[in-house]
């Protein structure tokens, strides 16, 4: 009797609760999150131990104004101004007072030390959750005091993926053509530096017109297409080394190598018998292939990242559209059908979108795509702009553009410019000369 | 033997109807109200007003005349709160002709539609004369009469409200909360199933004394990585929004909550 009045107890309990309100969230802002960089606190010896070896006064606070700046051009964070901070670096690098930091509206801190110690430069930084009060990462690095700058970036990598899901794209460097002189005299030489500008270094010395650098997947090695007596070669080039290869004299016009995902091979297009089709060449045995068999024009190719597909543009419709088919040329897919010609795709590293170049009533677009051509979005416009570039991440593009330098349009200037996928982050990168065809690396950490 | 199929089938039986009464799923669902119930309040309004907008005025002129009066005898407060009282009938009387409306219209007779109507604007019709009450007195005493008789009203209203989630406005009120504390990690990929389900225990006054992700296990899996990052985004949107926008009334309703983030729409652009 008892077992069945507990029965009915359990049964009949639940007669007065509530059914549980729901409420669905499916918008937030898209402001950046305001993020707190403090100074990396430093000891006096260690200050002084760098100061002689880098010139730098306080390396703890040069190091968390490359993370601060870097955090910024993302457009995914809002670094604080660090005159509104209440707590000294190295008592917040220990335990943070977090009502100081929620007092300046952070919701989340970068805190950290810089050591000297055998000759080598150790960083360890702490991130914050500012509102749930506590730690979200903590790590250290140790690397020769010259890095110093690398660091940093590696510091706002981390914090970029623990904070957004997503890996970063601060320990990169770009590819890209330097460019000086009058239009009709250009001189073009190849140029590297770091995604934020930085130790900007020029790779050839401009005697011969160079073009469309591209890296392969472990960054190491270039492979660009130079004027040599006015016949186009295509080049290997070892960034840490310096040693160029010549991969092979190709002919009549030739276009845009680049690499395959493994590395192994190098895809790009040719005019045989006048006839413009996509080749690929194995970097061991030299064997071309051929490709696509079509009597239109076929350039501008690009694998996707698994290498099972790849993406060109073709006027085989009549216009330049964009085409996707099987790495074996078979099931070519036209997959553009907007209005104005589509140029210059490019598979995003992630997999998901391709970038192109669209050319509309005169005016140039960057702009995305799914993979299946839907979903178009133009994300930025101008006079005359081109060649993007993915970061690895698939998040940012890099692109050149070339603007009129005076009201009547005699004079150009050519900077390279990069946007988001928002479409509102959109920035101009800094280069010492004109530039032009970027090109991203993957990341060096890695 | 017998027995035993006796008990089953009485066990059953109470099953059955603790089941058919109990479960929410079975109960009536409330109507979604269109969007014209904008224009049918502004005629609840009007017709409220109507009635009570001339006795409004005269008791306005009474009071300034009052308030004169007590000024120029630079009367202490005390005085002020005993002669109010004179003039509070009104409200009082205005909250019986409502509570009476009410009655009727929950009459089961009627069209459902006219129900529900009066329980999500009832609030805003009470207030009006209320309101104008506590303009013309401006009185602590006053308006925590008011909100008592408000109160009154919506117990009325709780009854009719007791198992169905919030109402239109108070969920978009706290909609409109949430949205402006929520930063969306932007790197989030458009094309995951990424629903971060979070059951909040929350006080009167909406603070949030409890929070939990309801799939936790997830956080820690690998390959998560982006759950966790819209998990803890939520958990901060939460935290910074405190304390939350919940109805002032019907606590026992809402006292727990759960909220549903889901970041696709806004990933996909």
């Amino acid at each position: 009797m008892k077992k069945y009045f507990i029965l009915f107890l359990i049964l009949v309990l639940p007669v007065n609760s509530f059914a549980l309100i729901e409420v669905d969230i499916t918008r937030g802002n898209l402001n950046p999150l305001p993020i707190a960089v403090s100074p990396l606190s430093i000891d006096k010896d260690s200050k002084k131990s760098f100061e002689k070896i880098l010139k730098k006064k306080d390396i703890g606070s040069e190091i968390s104004i490359v993370i601060e700046n870097n955090l910024k051009t993302s457009g995914l964070f809002n670094p604080l101004n660090k005159d509104a901070f209440l707590q000294a670096p190295d008592i917040a690098n220990l335990k943070p007072r977090f009502e100081d930091w929620n007092l300046i509206k952070a919701q989340a801190l970068i805190t950290g030390k810089v050591n000297f110690i055998d000759e080598k430069l150790r960083v360890e930084f702490r991130l914050w959750d500012v509102l749930a009060g506590k730690e979200m990462m903590a790590l250290a690095f140790t690397t020769v005091p010259n890095n110093w700058r690398r660091v940093g970036h590696i510091i706002t990598d981390k914090v970029y993926e623990r904070l957004t899901g997503e890996k970063g794209y601060f320990d990169t460097r770009i590819i890209y053509v330097a460019e000086e002189g009058p239009k009709t005299k250009r001189i073009k030489k190849l140029a590297i530096m770091d995604q934020d500008g930085a130790n900007n270094k020029f790779l050839t010395l401009g005697n011969e017109l160079v073009l469309t650098p591209r890296f392969n997947p472990t960054s190491q090695m270039v492979t660009y297409l130079s004027y040599f007596r006015n016949l186009p070669r295509v080049y290997l080039l070892d960034i840490e080394t310096g040693i160029q290869e010549v991969v092979g004299d190709f002919p009549g016009m030739t276009f845009a190598p680049r690499f395959s995902p493994d590395g192994k091979k190098i895809i790009m297009s040719f005019a045989k018998d006048g006839n413009s089709e996509i080749y690929t060449m194995d970097l061991e045995n030299r064997i071309v292939e051929k490709i696509t068999n079509h009597p239109s024009i076929d350039t501008s190719p690009s694998y996707s990242p698994d290498g099972k597909y790849i993406c060109f543009n073709s006027d085989r419709s009549k216009y330049q559209q964009i085409y996707v088919m099987n790495s074996d040329g078979r099931n070519v897919k036209r997959i553009s059908f907007g209005k104005g010609l589509y140029g210059t795709p490019v598979w995003s590293p992630r997999g998901d979108l391709i970038a192109f170049t669209k050319l509309h009533k005169g005016k140039f677009y960057i702009g995305v795509m799914r993979t299946d051509g839907s979903g178009e979005r133009l994300l930025t416009e101008n006079f005359y702009q081109e060649a993007p570039s993915w970061s690895p991440n698939g998040r940012v593009l890099i692109f050149y553009r070339e603007t009129k330098t005076d009201d009547k349009g005699e004079g150009f200037s050519a900077k390279l410019w990069s946007i988001d996928l928002t479409g509102y982050n959109e920035r101009l990168v800094d280069t010492s000369t004109d530039a032009s065809d970027p090109s991203w690396s993957s990341l060096l950490s890695n | 033997m017998n027995i035993n199929i006796f008990i089953s089938s009485v066990l059953h039986l109470i099953l059955i109807m603790i089941t058919a009464f109990s479960l929410p799923f079975l109960a009536k669902k409330p109507i979604d109200l269109p969007p014209i119930i904008s224009v049918e309040l502004i005629q609840i309004t009007d017709k409220t007003n109507i009635p009570f907008a001339p006795k409004a005025k005269k008791t306005i002129e009474k009071i300034k005349e009052k308030e004169k009066k007590l000024v120029s005898e630079q009367a202490p407060p005390k005085k002020v709160k005993k002669i109010k009282p004179d003039s509070v009938p009104m409200p009082e009387d205005k909250v019986k002709k409502v509570e009476k409306i009410k009655e009727d219209k929950q009459n089961p007779e009627k069209i459902d539609n006219e129900v529900k109507q009066v329980s999500e604007f009832e609030k805003k019709e009470l207030f009006d004369p209320n309101n104008i009450a506590a303009l013309i007195d401006k009185s602590k005493i006053e308006s925590a009469e008011t909100i008592k008789k408000t109160d009154k009203v919506t117990q009325d209203q709780q009854k009719n409200v007791e198992n169905v989630g919030l109402s239109l406005s108070e969920e978009d009120a706290l909609k409109a909360q949430i949205f402006g504390c929520w930063s969306i990690p932007l790197g989030l990929p458009y094309n995951e199933n990424l629903l971060v389900r979070i059951k909040l225990q929350l006080e009167p006054d909406g603070t949030v004394s409890q929070s939990e992700i309801l799939d936790h296990a997830r956080m820690n899996k690998p390959g998560q990585g982006f759950y966790k990052v819209l998990a803890e985004s939520a958990l901060r949107a939460i935290k910074l929004c405190q304390p939350l926008r919940v109805p002032t009334t019907g606590y026992e309703r809402w006292k727990e909550l759960q909220l549903n983030f889901d970041a696709r729409e806004m990933l996909e652009g």
